[in-house]
């Protein structure tokens, strides 16, 4: 009669050794990029000020500073995500809602699949060939973003399916019983639903592409500029390019100046995955309709 | 939605700031990492001297630089050898013609662990006998050099195959461009070199001097014998002084900036080079490179002055021994430009040769 109530130990065990390990699976990489970010964060403390942040690069490591690279990685972000978002999106949009079932769309899905997996010095290619030469773009600040938006247009198609993938398919035919059209269901009903997905992925694959650096050294991005971009025209380095730099250098000074260029570097990641998040829980609470 | 649009927005606010006219003169250097130092640094006081021109330095590597240089995409190539033969047709066919500088030495430290107490100084010839390509394989332990020195394991640390640094090691060594056994741990990154030899004690290796100064602590400095008296007899200890002074050879090189001619045209770039000459002398020290002797740099003016194309080199790329003297002769005019660039003549020619095919 009892039976009805054993425990079976076994199942116990395994239950608690999953756990164990699912917490060790998710502790290990935060205690890797603790200590990561920790470690260059001791190292470059000394260098971080104002000074560093508005300074133009120098060959005394103690004068150094990353104004330029910020300012050209600032404005590639913003480029990039400018052209790869709307496309991307746009792309995502049609392949999952209007895009007839057969060859040609799984063709389509499968090359870009493919292309998200890419290298990036691959792109970097591209883009040296294409939008330096043939198109004569120069080593340019839009050059520059239209290989890295290149880079990050797969990656936004694939986050934004993911996420239109998670709207059930009940709420569209809901829309459409009402009169809506597709584009109008789309818009009021789906898109809403699945906008913190859509963001999320594609704010963080934007992380990923801003901290390139591969593309950019193929591409011939500079190493020295005293100066801010202030056209699409403009010649321009970025963050990854000027840390580079400085770990290459003799003298102790500039792995200095490199460690704080890189926890520049990882605070702006940080902050953008943070906006992910933020952004995520805000229209997540304000969906209704 | 709505932020998608505004993202939008944002790209389109890049837009209005584009319309400043680029009315600012801009000087484009690019090409080699270890003449980059001295570039940056010029440039650096070249701002600070209020001069309105906006220069910018990129490192594409001493051959990544002559390839824009000689398509005509930059103005000044930093090059840490002289000019190839390759490099001299390229820049040929498309009429880019070039004036030589020489603006700092650079000495080839040979360094070794601290704990290496068996060597106080090195041949060229032993040199020679653990980096020449025969060496591979063969020559693994410090005993196999000569058989005094104990039987530890040899471990060899040198710079990228690609760099300048290697390809003037080999052919001072190894009396051949590119020249070298394979079997040693290479690094583009120096600093990586000088990790690897600071933790291994049967390690040497070879880098340029200024990494060498930065890490005096963690290295043993080997002076280099050529066996050659006149340039001093015995071991030569590399310091600037020994560089400056001709006796640290052959691992003693000459950097250089290439100008293009029709560059040279816009005051600009006339302004930039006559500053980069006379401020070299000051800021390749401070930045970890010998300058040249006595008036090198006012004679390099004079060549810029009279816009003296071509390289005394021949175009044949790394030479080892080039005396100060060879460096600030007149360039060579015959093996320069192979074919001097027919800018006026070539449409005379071009109508004229169709002609008589036609008939």
């Amino acid at each position: 009669m009892s039976r009805l109530y054993t425990v079976d130990a076994q199942a116990v065990a395994a239950e608690r050794a999953f756990r164990a390990i699912a917490i060790l699976a998710l502790v290990l990489p935060l205690c890797l990029l603790a200590l990561l970010f920790g470690g260059t964060l001791i190292d470059g403390f000394s260098r971080l000020s104002f000074d560093f942040l508005s300074g133009f690069p120098s060959r005394r490591p103690e004068e150094a500073g990353i104004l330029p690279a910020l300012a050209g990685t600032m404005a590639l972000m913003l480029l990039t995500a400018a052209m790869a978002i709307p496309v991307g999106v746009g792309a995502a949009i049609y392949l999952e809602e209007y895009a007839p079932p057969g060859k040609i769309t799984t063709l389509i899905e499968v090359n870009i699949r493919n292309l998200a997996g890419v290298p990036s010095i691959i792109y970097g290619l591209l883009g040296l060939e294409v939008f330096v030469r043939s198109l004569q773009m120069d080593r340019s600040l839009i050059a520059g973003a239209c290989t890295l938006a290149l880079l990050l247009l797969p990656m936004v198609v694939m986050a934004s399916r993911e996420a239109l993938r998670t709207v059930p398919r009940m709420y569209r035919e809901a829309a459409w019983a009402l009169g809506a059209e597709k584009w109008t269901g789309i818009r009021r009903v789906v898109l809403p639903m699945c906008l913190p997905g859509i963001l999320t992925g594609v704010i963080l694959s934007l992380a990923r592409a801003i901290g390139e650096t591969a593309p950019l050294i193929t591409l011939g991005a500079l190493t020295y500029v005293s100066f801010l971009p202030t056209s699409l025209k403009s010649a321009f380095t970025a963050l990854p390019i000027q840390i580079f730099n400085w770990t290459s250098r003799p003298q102790a000074g500039f792995h200095v100046a490199a460690a704080a260029g890189i926890v520049v570097l990882l605070t702006m990641m940080l902050l953008l995955n943070a906006t992910a998040i933020v952004l995520r829980m805000r229209l997540q609470k304000k969906v209704t309709w | 939605m709505p932020l998608l649009a505004l993202m939008l927005a944002c790209g389109g606010n890049e837009a209005p700031q584009t319309k400043t006219p680029a009315a600012i003169p801009t000087i484009k250097v690019d090409g080699s990492s270890t003449v980059f130092p001295i570039t940056e640094a010029v440039a650096e006081e070249y701002r600070k001297a209020g001069k309105a021109a906006q220069v910018t330095v990129g490192v594409s590597g001493t051959g990544g630089g002559f390839k824009k240089f000689c398509a005509g995409e930059t103005d000044i190539s930093d090059a840490s050898r002289p000019i190839k033969p390759s490099e001299v047709e390229l820049c040929g066919k498309n009429g880019v013609e070039y004036i030589e500088l020489p603006i700092a030495y650079d000495g080839l430290a040979i360094v070794v662990n601290p704990k290496n107490t068996w060597l106080t100084s090195i041949t060229t010839e032993q040199l020679k006998k653990i980096w020449e390509p025969e060496a591979q394989g063969k020559v693994m332990k410090w005993s196999d050099i000569d058989p005094t020195w104990p039987a530890k394991e040899l471990r060899l640390y040198g710079p990228g195959v690609d760099s300048g640094t290697y390809d003037y090691f080999t052919e001072a060594i190894n009396h051949k461009e590119h020249a070298s056994r394979g079997d040693f741990t290479s690094s583009e990154d120096d600093n990586v070199l000088v990790q690897g030899i600071a933790g291994d004690e049967g390690a040497m290796g070879y880098f340029g001097f200024s990494y060498y100064e930065e890490n005096m602590e963690k290295l043993k400095l080997l002076p280099v014998d050529d066996g050659k008296p006149d340039n001093g007899a015995g071991p030569v200890v590399l310091t600037a002084e020994s560089v400056q002074n001709a006796t640290y050879q052959p691992l003693s090189r000459p950097l250089f900036i290439y100008v293009s001619k029709k560059s040279l045209e816009r005051p600009e770039i006339q302004d930039f080079v006559k500053y980069y000459l006379a401020e070299a002398a000051k800021l390749t020290r401070e930045v970890g490179y010998i300058a040249l002797p006595g008036d090198a740099y006012g004679r390099m003016q004079v060549r810029l002055d009279g816009k003296k194309t071509g390289s005394v080199f021949g175009g044949k790329g790394s030479q080892v021994g080039v005396t100060l003297d060879t460096l600030l002769a007149e360039p060579s005019a015959a093996p320069a430009p192979p074919t001097p660039p027919p800018v006026p003549a070539a449409p005379e020619v071009a109508p004229a040769a169709p002609a008589p095919e036609k008939k």
